[in-house]
């Protein structure tokens, strides 16, 4: 089915799309969620920059421009060769236009369990499947659960330490036009069960792409997932990611945003039971007119649950990044550790950074803290640098690694972790 | 080497320098004293291509190249070498990996060849000797978590790393206990040639026990108003700086 969005408006696309396709729906028991999300879709439309989750992201105009939608893919072997990292083995995972291609892909840990949702178990995609959303952010969260006919659903099972890296590699296929897509992931760690995921987006062909993902992320008891992100695509992307905690779990996040005209992150972390901790890293290094905003919430529902966050971020040129965490602390959530951090170099005049760090808290016995700072880079380091006969441009690039290199060094998979400082350094030594 | 005429220069519009002249030559030991606030470390940013000072009037010439021209980095691919009084700490960049940057970039400005890691290596062994460098500290971030007498030893590494032509120490002498004061100093004086120069730039004569000076300036107010040979420091020390001030504020000339 190949359909071609209307450029004068995309929301009534969506609209008549649902419409004509809601009686073909696979997955009887998600239908009503579907049908649920749908509706509040209809009623608010795209957020506008009159929202105050979307105050500094304006992103009418990509809308405005023309799609195609789930249109079948002539994207072969080769043009997905190109993309890969080669130098580590890796479980890869590809996504065409938003659909898992098991052709394209490669498993080399039989434990991991990957099913389109129109095969998978019922009983997991109902406990897990678009259970929580943060209405006001959630707009395209709920375009994409209307549209979620041909979700992944990856399972960990129980006990099972995944030895090598999952790679999901989101390939956009351009070659015929712009490209609208929507995967939606829902990725189940069980319980004793540790694995590490890279998340890859990239468009293949001249054209444009718009990527509205939605990933929910289940950690079970005593589950440890490692969940990199590295955004190095030139388009537009809104992502979210919805992780859901059980005790004692542990997950860390390290998301890479190195291109795209505009990305949009939002990170959502529910600390759902005791014990359980979230580290939540990210670097943006933006040049051009990119555009990156980057909304966290992190919630601490239950007592004894340890979140840390930092940000940081490069901006150069007339770059523009917005930066809005939020750590929400529950009425139960006692001996909470909850620390946020985001700080900031603008390397241009023209580059803008708007940061807000939020914290709310309803328990009585917790440590937290948050700060954000906006700065340029300093003189003293940079002149001690060039003092030593090291040119201005070497000593910012030695000067900005070792700012990035507090969220790099999260990174615990060798081979992507050299993989991002060379791309950083590349870029300043340009 | 280094001719300095009439220099002058402010920082946030207050005249800090107010007409230094000074000629050091290939071989020569020169010390620059005075009490705090006149100028003596102004006079060593300067020559080091510090940005807030600003140059309103005079030049400064190194080896015929006007050296107020030059970017910093290129000042020390001229062989130009500040060690700070207050060395920066700066996390994340890893002292090795700034010296070899720092070697290459100095070696490509002198139109040699990058050096090998194998060469840099043993560059890195022979030199830690001279100020008897923990080799284990420049595996750390550079200058984090040095001790002060660490990090004045790691200022004169680098600088045997690098080779100047002239040599400044800004108060390289300050917050050293005698022992640490020793090897700095020995360290410098192992690095001596006929054919480079030092600038010896402090407050207090006892560096000079160590690092004899040829030639010894007061700098006072932005200018220098006496200059002489080491006994001339030997004198400060007995007598401190105020009969040095009397006599200019008297407008009496030194």
């Amino acid at each position: 089915m190949t359909e071609t969005i209307n450029k004068i408006d995309i929301k009534d696309f969506f609209i008549s799309l649902f419409h004509s396709s809601k009686n073909g729906f696979s997955h009887k028991s998600l239908s009503r969620r579907r049908e649920e999300a749908f509706g509040i879709f209809e009623k608010e439309g795209f957020p506008t920059t009159k929202n105050e989750e979307w105050k500094y992201t304006n992103i009418a105009p990509v809308l405005k421009k023309e799609y195609n939608y789930l249109p079948s893919s002539s994207i072969n072997k080769k043009d997905i060769e190109n993309y890969f990292i080669d130098e580590i083995v890796v479980n890869s995972l590809v996504f065409i236009n938003g659909v898992f291609s098991k052709e394209h892909s490669t498993i080399l840990d039989k434990h991991i369990i990957v099913q389109n949702f129109s095969e998978a178990e019922k009983e997991s995609l109902d406990s897990y499947f678009n259970k929580e959303t943060h209405p006001s952010k959630a707009a395209f969260t709920y375009l994409n659960t209307a549209f979620a006919e041909n979700g992944a659903y990856i399972r960990i099972p129980k006990g099972k330490v995944i030895e090598h890296p999952i790679v999901l590699h989101f390939l956009a296929d351009a070659k015929d036009g712009n490209i609208f897509v929507q995967p939606r992931n829902l990725i189940v760690a069980e319980e004793n069960t540790q694995a590490q995921l890279i998340e890859l987006i990239t468009t293949i062909g001249n054209n444009g792409s718009f990527t509205n993902m939605v990933t929910e992320v289940a950690l079970k008891q005593n589950a440890n997932i490692q969940y990199y992100k590295i955004q190095n695509d030139s388009q537009s992307q809104v992502n979210t990611t919805q992780v859901y905690q059980q005790a004692k779990s542990s997950f860390t996040s390290a998301t890479i945003s190195l291109d795209g005209e505009i990305v949009r992150n939002n990170l959502n972390v529910s600390l759902n039971s005791e014990y359980s901790e979230a580290f939540l890293y990210g670097l943006y290094f933006l040049k051009g007119k990119q555009h990156t905003d980057t909304h966290t919430l992190v919630i601490h529902a239950k007592p004894n649950c340890y979140s840390n966050e930092l940000y940081k971020g490069v901006l150069a040129d007339k770059s523009r990044g917005v930066f809005n965490g939020k750590i929400l602390v529950q009425k139960d959530a006692q001996k909470t550790n909850a620390f946020q951090s985001n700080k900031n170099i603008l390397l241009s005049p023209d580059a803008i950074m708007d940061t807000k760090p939020q914290l709310e808290i309803f328990a009585d016995d917790v440590k937290c803290s948050h700060g954000a700072t906006v700065g340029q880079m300093d003189e003293e380091p940079l002149f001690y640098l060039r003092s030593r006969g090291i040119s201005e441009n070497a000593a910012k690039a030695l000067l900005v690694n070792a700012f990035a290199n507090d969220i790099v060094e999260h990174i615990k998979i060798e081979v992507l972790k050299d993989k991002i400082e060379h791309l950083i350094s590349n870029r300043l030594l340009v | 080497m280094l001719k300095i005429k009439d220099l002058k220069a402010r920082i946030d519009n207050k005249e800090i320098l107010k007409g230094i002249n000074l000629e050091v030559k290939p071989g020569e030991v020169h010390a620059i004293m005075g009490p705090n606030g006149s100028g003596k470390s102004t006079l060593a940013s300067v020559l080091a291509g510090r940005a807030e000072y600003e140059v309103t009037g005079g030049s400064v010439e190194f080896n015929g190249k006007d050296l107020l021209d030059l970017a910093p980095e290129e000042r020390a691919g001229e062989g130009i070498f500040l060690a700070f009084q207050y060395p920066i700490e700066i996390p994340g960049v890893s002292t090795t990996n700034f010296l070899k940057t720092a070697v290459n970039e100095v070696r490509k400005y002198r139109g040699q060849e990058a050096i090998d890691t194998v060469s840099f290596l043993t560059m890195i062994k022979e030199k830690s000797k001279i100020v008897d460098i923990d080799p284990a500290l420049l595996k750390r971030s550079l200058n984090e978590g040095f001790s002060g007498g660490e990090k004045k030893r790691n200022e004169i590494f680098q600088m045997a790393m690098l080779e100047p032509k002239l040599a400044i120490l800004d108060e390289t002498d300050s917050g050293l206990d005698i022992d640490a004061l020793r090897i700095v100093a020995n360290g410098v004086n192992k690095l001596k040639t006929k054919d480079n120069a030092v600038i010896v730039v402090t407050h207090y004569q006892r560096l000079l026990d160590y690092i004899v000076p040829d030639f010894v300036h007061v700098l006072y107010k932005g200018r220098i108003v006496k200059s002489g040979t080491k006994e001339l420091a030997l004198e400060l020390e007995e007598k401190g700086y105020d009969w040095i001030k009397d006599l200019v504020n008297e407008g009496s000339e030194v």
